[in-house]
């Protein structure tokens, strides 16, 4: 009888160690996901291990191909307004230092040189032949004096491949009301903080000390722009806006609250110069597939806005606030990835009472730089369950994404700093 | 009725701690009943359409963003502070208990005194929150001290 039985348990047994065993040799020079994956639900074939948990507000990241870490923290800790880990061979890695006495979100790496944002600067730090910063302590200030706010006050960077930096410059308004946010408060006419801010401003990535005065604004009506990258594959600057708030709460005789926590559209924006995404004046109805005006100048929730405003390259749920946007150029995921964008929706509050959205990392498909076909959650679960999710009582939120040399997917998280590493370990 | 009665049970026993607590420090003056069962139903309602859709449901707020309405001295403390928060609005950005928050509270003056004083009571006696009272009067006094300013 007991013989029996041992059988299916030592069949079972060699079945896995078997599996274990190529379980290993398919992640073989690469890390291995954690046996919960970090907790984060994902596609078939990809897991995630966690690189290091940094007790702060981690932000925007960059990955060295040396596997040196450089993450920006929304605010200073001891003295240290960027991190920077250096990777073990099994992808955790350990903190080694840190520089950069400011506050910020935006960090992006390249042609030699270390890019990072305080809320009102853009400095950069030479780096050495193994992408080591130089000198930490002298950076040189390549942007300063621009408009901050208590809102939309972080200053995101990307560069292009002709020597332009591109820095996003928030508004600190909701929709250019008299009274921010205010009950039935009326639109400025003109909105005259459109002049320093709400759009991409472009400055040359080498000249020191430039402001307004030597930037050129790139595009407007864009009340606050996080995630945003440049595409490889038709040169252009991507945009994630973050939509405006409260149609319900300033505008309760237009908006009930569920249409209030649908409204208006995330949008991602393929820009060239002179666009103008329309700020304060419309936003864009995701479910009429319209611009519409703006109840602060004289919307009804129906009047479409003038057609000079571009419309949106792919417009997504209300409110969930994207925060990160990645061309994936990499060689580990699978095919229908290359050249796709992964969005960090770092999750919603102004869907209330309507249950929250958010806090995860989407995939868009691109085919020869455009939109193509649908997006899909890619990672979830940042939250913890469904319901911290739904209550806004997220465990972790998604912030930043980078690329590692191997193809990895990074993400931040800004509640606890988690640092993920996602791979694809199906061959 | 049975939830009228267990409402006035736990604001009778919340009374008395207080008073537990307070006592000592000042003979205290008999504290007026103002968070009646009617108060509190009031207050959930401007709550509901004014307050609810930054400081959420459970008066936890959004990090960085909306300061919770729980465990904190804004709401537990000083009365006149937080009357002139409703009547003038937030935009100081200052800190509250080590965090900061970029949202601006606009003013909420266009509520009537009495409810002004509803849903300062009910925020004060919700999410865990056990204080006292707010009068209409009290709110009165205080509008017209600003707007002689």
């Amino acid at each position: 009888m007991k013989k029996i039985l041992l059988i299916p348990v030592l069949l079972s047994a060699l079945v896995f160690f078997t599996l274990y065993a190529f379980k290993d040799i398919s992640a073989l020079g690469g890390p291995k996901p954690d046996a919960d994956n970090v907790g984060l639900k994902l596609p078939e074939g990809f897991g995630a291990l966690k690189v290091a948990d940094l007790g702060a507000k981690a932000r925007h990241i960059v990955v060295t191909p040396q596997g040196t870490i450089y993450v920006k923290l929304a605010r200073v800790k001891d003295e240290k307004g960027i991190i920077v880990l250096k990777e073990n061979s099994d992808g955790r890695a350990q903190i080694t230092g840190g520089f950069g006495n400011y506050g910020g979100t935006g960090i992006y790496m390249k042609d030699g040189y270390l890019y990072a944002s305080s809320n009102k600067e853009v400095f950069r730090y030479k780096l050495n032949d193994k992408n080591e910063v130089i000198d930490p302590n002298n950076p040189e200030t390549i942007v300063k004096g621009l408009k901050m706010g208590r809102q939309h006050e972080t200053k995101s960077i990307v560069l292009d491949n002709d020597g332009n930096l591109y820095v996003n410059i928030g508004v600190p308004s909701n929709s250019c009301q008299e009274q921010d946010r205010g009950l039935r408060s009326p639109g400025i006419p003109g909105c005259p903080l459109l002049d320093s801010a709400a759009g991409i401003w472009q400055f040359k990535k080498d000249k020191l000390n430039q402001s307004y005065g030597e930037g050129v604004l790139y595009a407007t009506g864009l009340r606050n722009v996080v995630g945003l990258d440049w595409n490889q594959q038709n040169n252009q600057l991507f945009v994630m806006q973050h939509g405006r708030d409260n149609l319900n709460s300033s505008w309760p005789e237009i908006y009930d609250t569920k249409e209030s926590a649908e409204l208006p559209a995330e949008c991602l924006y393929a820009l060239k110069k002179g666009d103008n995404a329309g700020w304060p004046f419309m936003y864009y109805d995701g479910l009429q597939h319209k611009k519409i005006v703006a109840p602060e100048y004289g919307g009804d929730k129906k009047k479409e806005a003038d057609s000079k405003y571009i419309d949106p390259a792919v417009a997504y749920p209300a409110h969930m606030a994207p925060n990160g946007l990645l061309f994936y150029t990499g060689n580990m995921f699978p095919e229908k990835y290359k050249n796709g964008a992964f969005i960090a929706f770092h999750g919603s509050w102004n869907r209330a009472p309507e249950p929250q959205k958010g806090f995860f990392v989407v995939f868009q498909p691109f085919k020869n730089g455009k939109p193509y076909g649908d997006w899909e959650v890619f990672a979830d679960n940042f939250a913890g369950t469904p319901e911290k999710a739904a209550m806004n009582k997220a465990d972790h939120r998604p912030c930043g994404l980078a690329q590692g040399a191997d193809g990895s997917l990074y993400v931040t998280d800004d509640a606890k700093g988690t640092i993920y590493r996602i791979v694809y370990t199906k061959k | 009725m049975k939830r009228v009665l267990i409402i006035l049970l736990i604001l009778t026993t919340g009374g008395i701690k207080l008073s537990a607590q307070t006592k000592g420090k000042k003979a205290p003056a008999a504290k007026p009943k103002v968070v009646t069962g009617a108060v509190m139903a009031n207050g959930k309602k401007i709550y509901g359409q004014y307050c609810l859709a930054c400081h959420m449901a459970d008066g936890a707020g959004v990090p960085n963003m909306n300061p919770p309405l729980t465990k904190t001295s804004y709401v537990l403390g000083d009365k006149t502070r937080l009357i002139n928060i409703i009547l003038n609005g937030l935009s100081t950005g200052e800190e509250i208990d080590g965090e900061t928050y970029t949202n601006i509270m606009p003013p909420h003056n266009f509520l009537t005194d009495q409810e002004i004083a509803d849903v300062l009571s009910f925020v004060r006696n919700s999410f865990g929150n056990n204080a006292g009272g707010i009068l209409a009067a009290e709110v009165k006094t205080l509008r017209a001290k600003n707007t002689k300013k």
